[in-house]
């Protein structure tokens, strides 16, 4: 295999990684943005992971072949706002802790997820394999182009769509109204209520997205990598999309692009066999990297965070 | 009198309000999978209390959670969300064997090395997470978490690489001298494993309270969660008070850990996923209001919960996994107390008119 292969294959692979990241990261980003700490990502991942699984499963027993892992993301879609809503409920209106919350909501989504599993495959911990996934897609011309119409142009469907996504979320969140007052109740809630901006509703619609993105990058990891769902499908994907928010700075290209760092450390193990250096390297170790990486990433970020100011505290009228 | 009902009022009535809603709901999840809840929470019951084996072995299933659901507790109240209780345990275990394994002594030294060991690996791990925030302000909730996936793979790698028993999956037994279990006691109870690590349990129960209540330490630590603003400006050492809450809230979770390995297994397995009792110490802490009486209460019921749980699927084709949903369920109930408080108002207010 000559290096523009290896470049262009690895890039690949990093993008089919950061897909599923830059997902749940954007979720988090519409979440946090409004003031919500979102530590369910990870639930919210699962939950997505596991109802495309099902959701693609049945569409495809009842015939719809390519179309199956459409109406998985549109399941992975819905039942993560779903869980998303518990996490709205709890949180805005009834103003509970919200970190405490999203590690519920990562306990409840992950035991429901398997639970449920459980009990629609006659006791295996898996769901049955999938005949019907998102397959790679090649864009004419592009993906003759050396290294990046391998790597980008030859893509899966979900990659092309978060690329897009990524555009829109920033023109949204900087451009238009709703996104103006979406950040103005993340910054400063009590100045947004009195021009007459609603807390709630905005911190509703930023939960229920950020449930919705989620959801649908949980979808794209059982839909392009594992084919299945099982207790391990995310592990820890929703941290690691959280982590890209923070060292993005809540900033859409940013989180982007520290999601493709992120996505890129995870597809290096599959590159280990291919060099003399990393050969004998035991596998532990690239298991391990992509978390000490996160880790080493943000204790690296320095400067004071650009976290939106009102950020975890609930909104009280009568505490101003 | 009066306070009597104000104690009840407001700290035991949120927790069983949610546990009873946590039971409900996880029978309402059992009747979606299309299984019986009644029978159900029936062979749950039996099995816990079913006999002298079963009722030691749910002691045991206690037990580290007792640890684990102290070191949440004792993090949370310097204000610190210890979610990598997970991590500290696994390093405990790892420390633990470690010791027990390789080295060979006389048993009234081995098994203390080995048990200070694996403590402070816990408690070093967790000062990692104490370190970070204080000094270049990561989020502990994402460090803890990144820690909890490094430690299982380093935790597997060196079982794998310096302790493996040829041809398995687990490390090599753990010597005699270092094994922490209590034989007449086992004979006593017909083979369930019963260990010194439940009575260390019930002792750090007491000194998780002395330490907090009863301590200068202490009470730092207390102020700091309060308000670190206001523990700042009265001369406290904010930093170096996380990473010492930190610290001892491994020492916990490590300590977890360690009786799980000289206790319980004699050895240590290569892991798929991390065994769940940091997770579960998160519950049991909540659900605790997170006091050590709290927390000895709440490790009983999930701990029960959770061993009892095998019997369910036993018994009723459960998945035991049915579980999670009810603990979860409890804790969203006890941290979403407001809730709690609007689905009893319309039975408190009528107890009001009825008294009135």
């Amino acid at each position: 295999m000559n290096w523009i292969e290896v470049l262009g294959n690895m890039l690949n692979n990093t993008l089919v990684f950061s897909t599923a990241l830059i997902f749940a990261a954007l979720g988090g980003m519409f979440s946090e943005r409004s003031g919500v700490v979102n530590i369910g990502l990870e639930g919210l991942m699962v939950t997505g992971a596991f109802a495309a699984a099902v959701g693609t499963d049945y569409a495809s027993q009842a015939g719809m072949g390519a179309m199956s892992p459409w109406m998985g993301m549109l399941a992975a879609l819905v039942f993560g706002v779903l869980v998303s809503l518990l996490h709205a409920v709890a949180t805005i209106t009834f103003k509970s802790d919200q970190t405490v919350v999203g590690v519920v909501i990562n306990i409840l989504a992950l035991g429901g997820a398997v639970y449920f599993t459980r009990s629609l495959y006659e006791g295996s911990a898996q769901t049955s394999q999938l005949t019907d996934v998102f397959s790679r897609v090649s864009i004419p011309f592009l993906s003759d182009i050396p290294i990046i119409g391998r790597g980008i142009f030859q893509s899966y469907p979900t990659t092309y769509i978060v690329i897009i996504l990524v555009f829109i979320s920033a023109f949204v969140l900087f451009k238009t109204p709703f996104g103006l007052r979406l950040r103005a109740v993340g910054e400063h809630p009590s100045s947004a209520d009195t021009v007459g901006i609603s807390v709630t509703k905005y911190r509703y619609i930023g939960v229920m997205l950020s449930g919705a993105l989620a959801g649908l990058g949980g979808a794209t990891i059982t839909l392009t990598t594992t084919s299945s769902f099982a207790h391990n499908t995310i592990s820890g994907q929703g941290f690691i999309a959280l982590a890209a928010l923070i060292f993005g700075k809540w900033n859409p290209y940013g989180l982007a692009g520290a999601a493709v760092f992120f996505g890129f450390a995870q597809a290096l193990k599959n590159f280990a066999q291919l060099f003399d250096w990393s050969k004998n390297l035991p596998t532990e170790v690239f298991y391990m990297l992509p978390y000490v990486l996160t880790l080493i990433v943000l204790a690296a970020a320095v400067g004071k965070s650009s976290a939106p100011s009102a950020l975890g505290q609930p909104y009280d009228p009568a505490r101003r | 009198m009066d306070t009597l009902k104000k104690i009840f009022n407001t700290s035991l009535i949120v927790p069983v309000v949610s546990i009873l809603l946590g039971l409900i709901i996880g029978a309402i999840a059992m009747f979606a999978g299309g299984y019986n809840p009644l029978v159900a929470y029936q062979s749950l019951f039996e099995r816990v209390i079913g006999s002298p084996y079963h009722m030691g072995e749910t002691i045991r299933a206690i037990t580290p959670l007792i640890f684990t659901g102290l070191a949440v507790a004792f993090a949370f109240r310097t204000g610190l969300f210890n979610i990598g209780v997970e991590g500290q345990f696994i390093m405990g275990m790892t420390g633990a064997t470690l010791v027990g394994v390789l080295l060979d002594l006389p048993w009234y030294i081995h098994g203390p090395l080995a048990i200070v060991v694996g403590a402070l690996f816990g408690g070093l791990w967790a000062g990692l997470v104490g370190y970070l925030k204080a000094k270049r302000g990561v989020n502990e909730v994402i460090s803890s978490i990144m820690l909890n996936w490094t430690a299982l793979y380093l935790a597997n790698y060196i079982v794998a690489k310096f302790l493996l028993e040829p041809g398995q999956q687990k490390s090599k037994p753990v010597h005699e001298s270092a094994l922490m279990s209590i034989d007449w006691l086992v004979e006593l109870m017909d083979k369930a494993r019963m260990h010194w690590g439940t009575f260390v349990a019930i002792a750090c129960v007491v000194i998780f309270y002395i330490l907090l209540w009863r301590t200068k330490q202490g009470y730092e630590l207390r102020a700091v969660g309060h308000n670190p603003d206001a523990a700042l400006y009265a001369g406290m050492n904010v930093n170096s008070t996380i990473v010492k809450s930190m610290f001892f809230s491994g020492i916990f979770a490590g300590l977890g850990g360690v009786f799980e390995v000289l206790g319980v297994f004699g050895n240590q397995t290569i892991m798929a996923a991390s065994p769940g009792y940091g997770f579960d110490g998160i519950a049991v802490a909540l659900l605790g209001g997170n006091t050590p009486i709290g927390v000895l209460l709440g490790a009983i019921l999930f701990g029960g919960l959770s061993y009892g749980s095998g019997g369910m699927s036993f018994g009723a084709g459960v998945p035991s996994e049915i579980v999670r949903i009810v603990i979860g369920s409890v804790i969203f109930f006890v941290a979403a107390h407001g809730i709690v408080k609007f689905i009893i108002k319309p039975f408190m207010a009528k107890k009001k008119k009825e008294a009135a």
